[in-house]
């Protein structure tokens, strides 16, 4: 009797693959690449860091998580998903334009069924992420552990992270 | 598509061995096919067996595990912890169903 055809789940934690993904940027648009790639991954079982950095430490405050914003400003190459025309990036000056690119891309974001910011970092926290947030950045913005989202581990330096994430491949978004 | 034999029955797969005749699988199989990937199944693996299979009825495609999260009720976490490593994967595969298209 032949072997029976069965997909190779082997484990990647036990390859040793792991991934370290930087986000340093706090728009709507630049906050999701980063987070649906981590949940991909940790759905493949590999372990994954987080490191919320510049910009990207409006993912993981608690003021600003839930409020990021999508805007046609200074993109020349911007247009709505869906849409190929673009519309000139000056009329996202316009008072307003932020407001409603934002509200047209969270439909869009919600219409697929993909959480909002705050819900998806639950449901990476539930997944099994590693979250981190940069000494620098939070001296900066004169925030402290209470500011941040519950699921962030810590606040570390740039070296720590370099640590942490020894033989890790690494993203920068 | 190849055909392999599973528990003795033959079954249509595709090349990584995930059923593409959602028709053939039972709760028998099930069984065989967990333990194809070293899981013994419990009641709280049955129950979301049993929503990916309810739900691909009407939905006519594999929940993703955020679907199996919101829409069955069976949190994130404990999902990770009965099917370990790769969840979304090894539960659609015990249910007899592609892996799920959705990237979230």
């Amino acid at each position: 009797m032949s072997t029976p055809i069965v997909p190779s789940f082997d484990d990647a934690a036990g390859s040793g693959r792991k991934l370290a993904i930087i986000c340093s940027k706090g728009n709507l648009d630049m906050a999701y690449p980063g987070l649906i790639l981590a949940n991909a991954a940790l759905g493949e079982g590999v372990e994954t860091h987080l490191f919320f950095t510049f910009w990207g430490f409006d993912i993981i405050n608690k003021a600003t998580m839930g409020d990021l914003k999508f805007t046609f400003v200074g993109n020349t190459a911007m247009h709505m998903p869906g849409h190929n025309s673009g519309i000139h990036h000056m009329l996202g000056a316009l008072p307003g334009a932020t407001a409603g690119a934002t509200a047209m891309m969270k439909k869009m974001i919600a219409d697929l069924d993909v959480p909002e910011v705050p819900e998806f970092l639950e449901l990476l926290t539930a997944s099994g992420c590693h979250m981190w947030a940069c000494r620098m950045s939070a001296d900066m913005n004169k925030l402290t552990e209470d500011d941040l989202y519950d699921g962030v581990e810590a606040i570390i330096s740039a070296s720590d992270f370099i640590e942490i994430t020894d033989g890790a491949q690494l993203l920068f978004i | 598509m190849p055909v392999t034999t599973i528990a003795g029955r033959e079954i249509d797969v595709d090349a990584e061995g995930f059923l593409t005749k959602p028709e053939q699988w039972d709760e028998a199989l099930a069984e065989t096919l967990a333990a194809n990937i070293g899981i013994t199944l419990t009641d709280a693996h049955w129950v979301p067996i049993h929503f990916l299979r309810k739900d691909f009825e009407t939905q006519k495609e594999t929940a993703t595990l955020r679907r199996v999260s919101t829409v069955g009720g069976i949190p994130v976490k404990e999902l990770f912890a009965l099917f370990p490593g790769k969840p979304a994967k090894k539960m659609s595969y015990i249910a007899g169903l592609q892996k799920p298209k959705g990237c979230v």
